[in-house]
């Protein structure tokens, strides 16, 4: 008998003619490790809600799902609470909004333990402190009385690990567990995850949209479209000799580190098209009653070629999207100049004509926030041409809307539709025809991919890059996510802390990675896609606070290749063979592959 | 991009509401015969007819909700009632809408001393015990018919100014609104074209909030006797006779009152309905 069996299950709502999931059937044996993957919309967190018993009310559903031999499908909410916890145990994706703000972690755990009367208060406090340690907190006693929002994002996800491990469960069922996270704390996590599965052998139920989660760490794999499972096997024969063609595309459209780049190289004389000179972004920030300075990008120079793609790269905390939003105007730089085409232009937004504003345009993570919920999509777009095209009349506006809608792979008839109409692929191509309608020479992108599963990744790649081969535009592309860097970028600015890492040219970049952290980043990607467990060890510790950096060089904590020298003292940017990297040992290194 | 464009799908939403249709039906009933009816009716709102005091309520002489101690005709004071009320309800709007939402979001938008300035005018206001201000009101410039709606303009647009104000500051950290400076959008374009149309749930919600707390703010000053003058009337100051002949002739007190509280009624089941049909979140 299988630990959990669900047969045939159906579910659909009431208001909407389609099913959600149809006749999906899966088998988890105690012990196993099985992934569900799929795009948004599949289906596969609905099969998990089920699972829990957390559908909405106006949820039907028919098929049978038995735990442990018995059926817990429709089962009665008092019935189901004997398994969980105890038995089956969930992992939710965002561990700030799974986690009670106002209550302390330590009480989280213990209730736990508590409220399923699994031992008394002493034991419970004991073998919560003992959760919090296995779960990698450092000091535990102190973090067991800390508060949610006290706790970086990792350690949040840590928390929510140990939550749904103190029960002991037999199914710890996990919803997109890293995809929130930086990729240096998403490969901490799966190890940690991988690591108390084979010691507790607890069953684990997977569920994301990304393959190169499953594959370091699932032995078997369902791959889910439109409700319906369309692929299962183990792991490796799926992603090696995938059946389905969706399965075949999703793999092929999983960026990897080992794809061949398809930038067009740089015409050698490419003017620069924007300069930015000494600019440091810094925050008032109030800690303990008193105001202190949050540099959130210490002085630095930077130079964009006319038809360049430049990738930021960091984590969290980075820098990134401040020196992107100082360039565009949207923060004041405390210091520094800026450039366009040679000529120096305000810092601030406010102060830039519409001639400069138009040439600097921009496409935001999260569609849904960068896109007025109240605008229809026809209106969205016809925005910036009634800005910065008063004369045109109505119906040549409307000609160019369409135009640009065709331009995106939009249908027309998504004209009248509002944005929370649309799929997350929809409205960011909505998003980026806004930017594109008035025809800029730069278009930055704050993690404009980073929501939007490889199929969709890959078509907006492609859309802007056809754009650029087009039209010559810039493209500066922030993201965390090296295996997209390598395949659109000419060259790469690593940022650590509001520092810069290291500047190279893609293709040295990735051959020879000049500074440990650069180096880490390549690794926390790299995971396998034939299924093997992963090589290296992910790097260790966490990105320190911005508003208390490390002395010396701020990656000096995490380094495994750290000297005395390194804490005492922030390297400098110098160059070598055209790459350039701050990092004391950069000579003496070689972290080639 | 106009104002009347994203007024569309709200109607297209609205009609498929009952309780709005329903209740603007009431609504529009009650004004129309509120504007019609003194004219159809054979009497005066002023003029008393000693000879039949106190005539209950269908007692002939078309006297259809009765007569009142000096035999002056209610159905037709009933009505005078509702239009001071609905008067009301007008300007109570009007002030709202116009003055506090614009003021709001500019306060919010802008931010830095403007705000600080603009939301420091707004305690000021705020801080004058209004009761008293009404009364100083009346004692400066006589019982005036219009000082009352001056007073109830005054305090009317100040709460709607703090809501919206709060609403445009947690709506302007949002990416649309960078956006549109990126796009080169002007201040007043942000203030108006992307920030109030997203105010419009909140705001219909407040209106029809303040709405009948102005129509009760009115009917208190005019039960208190600060109100309209006599023999001009409103519903709270036939509530207040009403009262004082309440044993002998109970119409004079349940008749204004009942109709008052359909009114009454009518905007807070409006507004209810409205929150849901604003939101382009829902389906229609």
């Amino acid at each position: 008998m299988s630990l959990l069996e669900v047969t045939r299950l159906n579910i659909r709502y009431t208001d909407t003619p389609q099913p959600v999931v149809s006749n999906v059937s899966l088998k988890v044996e105690a012990g196993q490790s099985l992934g569900i993957v799929g795009e948004s919309g599949s289906g596969k967190t609905q099969t998990a809600m089920a699972i829990m018993g957390l559908l909405p009310a106006n949820a039907e559903t028919a098929g049978s799902i038995r735990f442990d031999g018995q059926e817990i499908l429709g089962a009665p909410a008092a019935a189901l609470n004997r398994y969980r916890a105890s038995r089956i145990a969930m992992i939710f994706q965002d561990p700030m909004t799974a986690l009670n703000p106002y209550v302390r972690i330590g009480d989280q755990l213990r209730r736990i333990l508590l409220e399923h009367r699994m031992c008394n208060a002493a034991e419970a406090k004991r073998r919560t402190l003992a959760m919090l340690e296995k779960v990698g907190l450092p000091d535990a006693e102190r973090q067991f009385r800390a508060y949610p929002h006290q706790l970086s994002g990792g350690m949040r996800q840590r928390v929510m690990i140990g939550a749904a491990l103190i029960g002991q469960p037999d199914l710890l069922v996990a919803d997109e567990p890293t995809t929130a996270l930086d990729v240096t704390i998403q490969a901490q996590i799966l190890g940690l995850l991988r690591e108390l599965r084979t010691q507790s052998n607890t069953a684990l139920l997977l569920i994301t949209h990304d393959l190169s989660v499953v594959a370091g760490t699932c032995d078997d794999l369902v791959m889910m479209n439109e409700g319906r499972l369309v692929e299962e096997g183990t792991t490796q024969k799926v992603i090696l000799t995938p059946q389905h063609e969706r399965t075949a595309r999703l793999i092929a459209c999983s960026p990897r580190l080992d794809m061949t780049t398809r930038v067009t190289p740089l015409a050698a004389e490419s003017k620069p098209i924007i300069e930015i000179d000494d600019i440091a972004v810094s925050f008032r920030e109030r800690r303990k009653g008193r105001f202190g300075q949050l540099h959130a990008v210490r002085t630095m120079s930077l130079k964009l070629a006319a038809g360049e793609t430049l990738s930021i790269v960091g984590e969290s905390g980075s820098g990134k999207t401040s020196l992107a939003r100082a360039v565009l105007g949207l923060v004041a730089a405390k210091s520094g100049t800026l450039r366009f085409q040679g000529e120096q232009i305000p810092g601030r937004v406010q102060a830039r004509s519409n001639a400069i504003l138009r040439q600097l345009q921009m496409v935001f993570q999260d569609p849904a926030n960068s896109l007025n919920p109240a605008m229809r999509v026809a209106e969205i777009i016809e925005e910036p041409i009634a800005v910065h095209d008063p004369s045109l009349s109505k119906a040549d506006r409307e000609k160019a809307v369409n135009e640009m809608l065709q331009h995106v792979h939009l249908s027309i008839d998504l004209r009248d539709r509002y944005p929370h109409e649309l799929s997350g692929g929809q409205a960011q191509r909505v998003a980026i025809a806004r930017a594109l309608v008035i025809k800029p020479t730069v278009l930055v992108c704050d993690e404009a991919v980073s929501a939007l599963d490889s199929t969709t990744q890959n078509e907006i790649l492609n859309l802007l890059q056809a754009e650029q081969k087009q039209a010559g535009l810039s493209l500066v592309f922030i993201t965390h996510d090296l295996s997209v860097v390598r395949l659109i970028s000419h060259r790469v600015l690593v940022l650590y802390l509001g520092r810069v890492c290291e500047v190279a040219d893609s293709k040295d970049l990735f051959k020879r990675p000049r500074h440990p952290y650069t180096k880490a980043l390549l690794e926390a990607v790299s995971m396998p896609q034939s299924g093997d467990e992963p090589q290296q060890a992910p790097l260790v510790g966490e990105v320190a606070s911005i508003l208390n950096p490390p002395p010396g060089c701020p990656f000096h904590p995490r380094c495994e290749h750290a000297v005395a020298k390194c804490s005492s003292e922030v390297p400098q940017l110098q160059s070598i063979d055209g790459t350039r990297v701050a990092c004391h040992r950069a000579s003496e290194l070689d972290l080639s592959y | 991009m106009s104002y009347l464009a994203a007024l569309k799908p709200i109607l297209d939403r609205s009609r498929a509401n009952r309780a709005i249709v329903v209740c603007s039906g009431i609504l529009i009933v009650v004004t129309c015969i509120a504007l019609l009816g003194p004219l159809l009716s054979p009497h005066h709102y002023a003029s008393t007819d000693f000879t039949h005091r106190y005539a209950p309520p269908l007692s002939g002489d078309w006297h259809l909700f009765g007569t009142d101690e000096l035999g002056r005709d209610l159905f037709v004071r009933t009505l005078l009632g509702v239009q001071v009320t609905i008067f009301v309800a007008i300007i109570a709007s009007v002030v709202s809408l116009g003055i506090g939402v614009t003021y709001g979001a500019i306060a919010g938008y802008i931010g830095g001393k403007v705000d600080a300035i603009m939301m420091r005018a707004v305690d000021a206001l705020y801080a004058l015990p209004f009761i008293f201000f009404v009364i100083l009101l009346m004692v400066v410039f006589e019982r005036n018919f219009l000082l009352i709606f001056v007073a109830i303009g005054a305090i009317n647009w100040l709460d709607m100014a703090r809501i919206v104000r709060g609403q445009t500051l947690s709506l302007k950290h949002r990416e649309f609104v960078d956006a549109a400076r990126l796009m080169g959008v002007s201040t007043r374009g942000i203030i108006f074209r992307h920030i109030t149309p997203n105010l419009f749930g909140v705001v219909m919600v407040y209106l029809t909030l303040t709405i009948p707390q102005a129509i009760l703010i009115e009917s208190f000053l005019s039960f208190l006797g600060l109100g309209v003058q006599e023999p001009q009337t409103s519903l709270g100051a036939l509530v207040n006779d009403g009262v004082s002949n309440m044993e002998r002739a109970p119409w004079l007190l349940l008749i204004p009152a009942l109709v008052l509280a359909l009114i009454l009624m009518c905007f807070n089941f409006l507004g209810d309905g409205l929150r849901d049909a604003v939101d382009p979140k829902k389906k229609t």
